[in-house]
């Protein structure tokens, strides 16, 4: 028997017990619209890219990374200048990570104004915010893992904000902590959610949003289908596989470029350890993303009507989390010149203009 | 029938998810009360100049005056319980984290802090600094 007939008979097995070719014939056949906003249909493959990145670095950094606070700080400082590539593993988990909230936010804006929540993509759109508070989730507990003076802060504030949510507050800052103040606990917790907990969630609401995606396929904007009617012309499309595919993968080796470039260029900080009995430093601030809550609460003056000013600021927040996960329920048949349709359009350019209004705050020198 | 089938599977889910959900909140641990320390030694501060030490598990501040008296107040800032400094500079107390100012006796007199720090008695004690509650 020759290679070739040996390769050959290893493919019809695998074919008998797998069906590849029907797959393939599948993505053949599924089709992806083509019109002037089709390049924002690469959003979601690059956000399952970079989540791949993030889950094989996450895996590696596994194997020196000890979670305690007597030792977290030194495995991370002994991966970062002991271990071969140690560094580059490091910060291309950490750059990796901020890329990937970065194209999240762009694919769940895009998806916000080109309307793709709409019927019957209300629970694509649910999954997809409930896998956004899922990698934020990630961002906050992976943050506190290397125990570093700015972790220790962040984690501290983040984590009194939760508990100051009138009624559940005092429970899930105990739930958080592990106790009732950011210790050693707090950290075998969060790495604990980190790399078991937020990973298995995950899966589960990924396959469903997945699933959600294959099975309605792509949404074509109302604007678009509107101009499409009017003229009097089908809309474009081209295959899944290979067109998309192969654009995607341009993509996605464009991406671990920028990320090399990156991690080469600019290695992911450790900064300090962290000591429980120091004072907060000058210049401390949390991850970009969440940069607009941050400076939100520091805006807030201590009180407003009686109350305490960050209390008011947080309910402010969770109110616009649980409107923006019920947006397809509230703008329920989007199209061009409905009032409320209009109304959540301006609200959410308001919205992003005040998110990058305040997030640049955070950066601009005092 | 329905009625007993779905009132053992409650009872087997509650049976489950109870113990789960009090494993996950983690037992109350009283600390050991401290009520009085020494911070440090009388001089170890020049005036106008504060420290951050441990009182009973929880971070304070000792401060010393000009005119050579001793300030001691939590150092836990009252907005979103980060760690606050002294600036000798601005003779304020400072929360790095969201810019939060209090005077030298705990006063919130600027930016998000909604109250005062928590103050401490001070007594040199030969020669040593004692902090206590109340």
């Amino acid at each position: 028997m020759t290679t070739r007939e040996r390769l050959a008979a290893v493919q019809e097995w695998v074919e008998v017990r797998v069906g590849i070719s029907q797959l393939i014939e599948m993505g053949r056949e599924k089709k992806v619209p083509l019109h002037r906003h089709s390049f924002w249909y690469y959003m979601g493959g690059m956000t399952l890219f970079l989540f791949g990145i993030q889950v094989g670095t996450g895996i590696l950094l596994l194997l020196y990374y000890r979670p305690s606070s007597g030792e977290a700080f030194e495995s991370v400082q002994f991966l970062m200048t002991r271990v071969p590539f140690g560094w580059l593993i490091r910060s291309i988990h950490s750059w990796s990570a901020n890329l990937l909230v970065f194209v999240l936010f762009l694919h769940m804006f895009s998806a916000f104004f080109l309307k793709a929540f709409r019927k019957p993509r209300e629970l694509t759109w649910l999954t997809g915010a409930v896998l956004l508070a899922l990698m934020m989730g990630f961002g906050f507990s992976g943050y506190l893992l290397p125990w570093n003076t700015l972790a220790f802060f962040a984690t501290q504030v983040g984590t009194e904000v939760a508990g100051r949510v009138p009624v559940v507050g005092e429970f899930a800052l105990r739930l958080l902590r592990g106790g009732d103040q950011v210790t050693g606990a707090t950290l075998t917790r969060f790495y604990g959610i980190h790399v078991a907990i937020l990973p298995a969630l995950t899966t589960v609401i990924l396959g469903a949003h997945l699933l959600f995606v294959q099975k309605h396929g792509m949404s074509v904007p109302p604007q678009v289908e509107a101009d499409a009617e009017r003229a009097g012309k089908p809309l474009g499309s081209y295959p899944f596989l290979p067109n998309f595919l192969l654009r995607d993968a341009i993509g996605w080796c464009a991406a671990l470029g920028v990320l090399a470039g990156l991690a080469a260029l600019f290695p992911w900080e450790l900064g300090e350890k962290a000591d429980p009995f120091a004072s907060a430093p000058a210049g401390i601030r949390p991850e970009w993303y969440f940069g607009w809550m941050f400076q939100t609460l520091k805006m807030l003056p201590p009180h407003i009507l009686g109350f305490e000013g960050e209390v008011l600021g947080i309910l402010a927040i969770t109110l616009g989390f649980i409107i923006w996960f019920a947006v397809p329920f509230l703008d329920r048949t989007p199209r061009p010149g409905n009032r409320v349709t209009r109304a959540f359009a301006v609200g959410g350019w308001l919205a992003l203009l005040y998110m990058a209004v305040a997030t640049a705050m955070v950066y601009w020198p005092q | 029938m329905n009625w007993f089938l779905g009132t053992s599977a409650g009872a087997m889910c509650a049976s489950v998810f109870y113990p789960v959900i009090r494993y996950l909140v983690p037992p109350d641990i009283p600390e050991a009360q401290t009520s009085q320390m020494v911070a440090g030694r009388d001089g170890d501060l020049k005036p106008n100049e504060g420290k951050v030490f441990a009182f009973g598990g929880q971070p304070a501040l000792l401060i010393r005056d000009e005119d050579g008296g001793y300030q001691a107040l939590s150092a836990t800032c009252t907005h979103l319980n980060c760690t606050v400094q002294y600036r000798g500079d601005l003779k304020q107390i400072w929360c790095a984290c969201h810019n939060g100012f209090y005077d030298r006796n705990g006063k919130n007199i600027s930016g998000p802090p909604p109250r005062p720090l928590d103050s401490y008695k001070v007594h040199v004690v030969d020669g040593d600094v004692v902090v206590s509650k109340s």
